[in-house]
C-alpha cells in the first residue's frame, strides 16, 4: 500500500491553523498564519497546481503576512480581552448542524483524486487537449489564464488598483 | 451510518476544508478582537480555495504543464487546470480585501485607540 502522503500535510494544516486561532498573543497569531499559508501551499504543489502554489507562497504568505504585520505594528499588539463571555446558545446550536449538514453532503461529492469526476470529464479535457493548437504555451493554466479568459484578468488588476485606492485613502494623514 | 462515516474519511480533503471553515467562521462571529476576526476570514476564504483546488486533483496525473508539444495530448495524464485558474484570482483578490479591511483596523484605531469591538461600540455612544 502506497502511503498517502497528504495526510501528514493535511494534519499541519490544521494544526497551525488551530494555533493562529488559539494562541492570545496577536503578533504569534500572524506569525502561525503565515506558516499556514505555507503548508497550504505545500499541499497545492502536491496535488499539481504549482502555479497556485506559487501564487499562494508569494501573495498569501508573504504579502498577507506583511499585511498583517504592519497593521499590529501600528496598532496594539495583544488582544486585550482575555476572559471572554461564553458564545450564545444560537451559535452553539448552529455551528454544529452546520458541520453536520456539510459532512452529509460528503457522500454526494465525486472521491479525492477521482479521474471520473463530473469536474474533470466536462470541459476541461478540451482545454488540455486544444490549448497548445489555439495559444502554442505548453503551461495550460498560463494559456488559460492569459488567452482565454484575459479580459478577466484584466479587470482582476481594476479589482486590486481598487483595493490600493481604498488603503491609502483610508490611511492618508489629516493635513491641515 | 457507518457508510456515511466511511465517506467521509475517503475524502480527507473535504473534511479538513469543513473543519478549517466552521472554525475560522466560528471565530469572525465570536472573538472582540477585529484583527482575529481577519484572521477567521482569511482561513474561511483560504479552505474555500483549498477545497476547490483539490477537487481538481486527479491520480496518477502530473501538473498541467504539456510534456510534449508535438505529440497528441492525453487529458488523463494532466490535472484539471481550470479551477486553477479560477483561484489564482481568488487569492490575489482574496489577499486585497484583507489588506483593506486591515486599512480599516488601523484607521479604526487611530480614532478609538483600541482594536475592541465593545470598547469601540462603548466610545460610540
Amino acid at each position: 500500500m502506497i502511503f498517502p502522503f497528504e495526510i501528514p500535510l493535511l494534519l499541519l494544516l490544521l494544526v497551525t491553523a488551530a494555533g493562529a486561532i488559539l494562541v492570545k498573543d496577536l503578533m504569534s497569531s500572524v506569525l502561525l498564519l503565515g506558516t499556514y499559508s505555507f503548508f497550504l501551499s505545500l499541499i497545492w504543489a502536491w496535488f499539481g497546481a504549482v502555479d497556485v502554489a506559487f501564487v499562494e507562497a508569494v501573495v498569501g504568505a508573504g504579502l498577507g503576512t506583511v499585511l498583517f504585520l504592519l497593521t499590529l505594528f501600528g496598532t496594539a499588539p495583544k488582544d486585550t480581552r482575555l476572559r471572554r463571555p461564553p458564545p450564545s446558545l444560537v451559535t452553539l446550536i448552529v455551528f454544529p448542524l452546520l458541520g453536520v449538514l456539510m459532512l452529509y453532503a460528503a457522500s454526494d461529492l465525486p472521491g479525492f483524486g477521482d479521474p471520473n469526476s463530473p469536474a474533470s470529464t466536462h470541459i476541461s479535457p478540451t482545454y488540455i487537449e486544444r490549448s497548445y493548437q489555439d495559444t502554442h504555451t505548453p503551461n495550460v493554466v498560463t494559456s488559460v489564464l492569459m488567452d482565454y479568459r484575459s479580459l478577466d484578468t484584466m479587470v482582476e488588476t481594476v479589482v486590486i488598483f481598487t483595493a490600493g485606492i481604498a488603503c491609502a485613502l483610508l490611511l492618508r494623514r489629516e493635513s491641515k | 451510518m457507518v457508510d456515511a462515516i466511511g465517506s467521509i474519511f475517503q475524502r480527507p480533503n473535504f473534511l479538513t476544508f469543513v473543519i478549517i471553515f466552521l472554525w475560522g467562521f466560528y471565530i469572525m462571529v465570536t472573538r472582540y478582537n477585529l484583527v482575529k476576526k481577519l484572521i477567521g476570514m482569511y482561513l474561511v476564504q483560504t479552505s474555500v480555495i483549498f477545497f476547490l483546488v483539490s477537487i481538481s486533483a486527479k491520480r496518477g496525473a502530473t501538473v498541467p504543464v504539456l510534456l510534449s508539444t508535438t505529440e497528441t495530448v492525453q487529458a488523463v495524464n494532466y490535472v484539471n487546470p481550470l479551477p486553477h485558474v479560477m483561484t489564482l484570482t481568488a487569492i490575489v483578490v482574496g489577499v486585497a480585501t484583507t489588506g483593506v479591511g486591515l486599512a480599516l483596523c488601523a484607521a479604526i484605531y487611530r480614532k478609538y485607540g483600541s482594536l475592541d469591538e465593545q470598547e469601540i461600540l462603548e466610545k460610540l455612544e
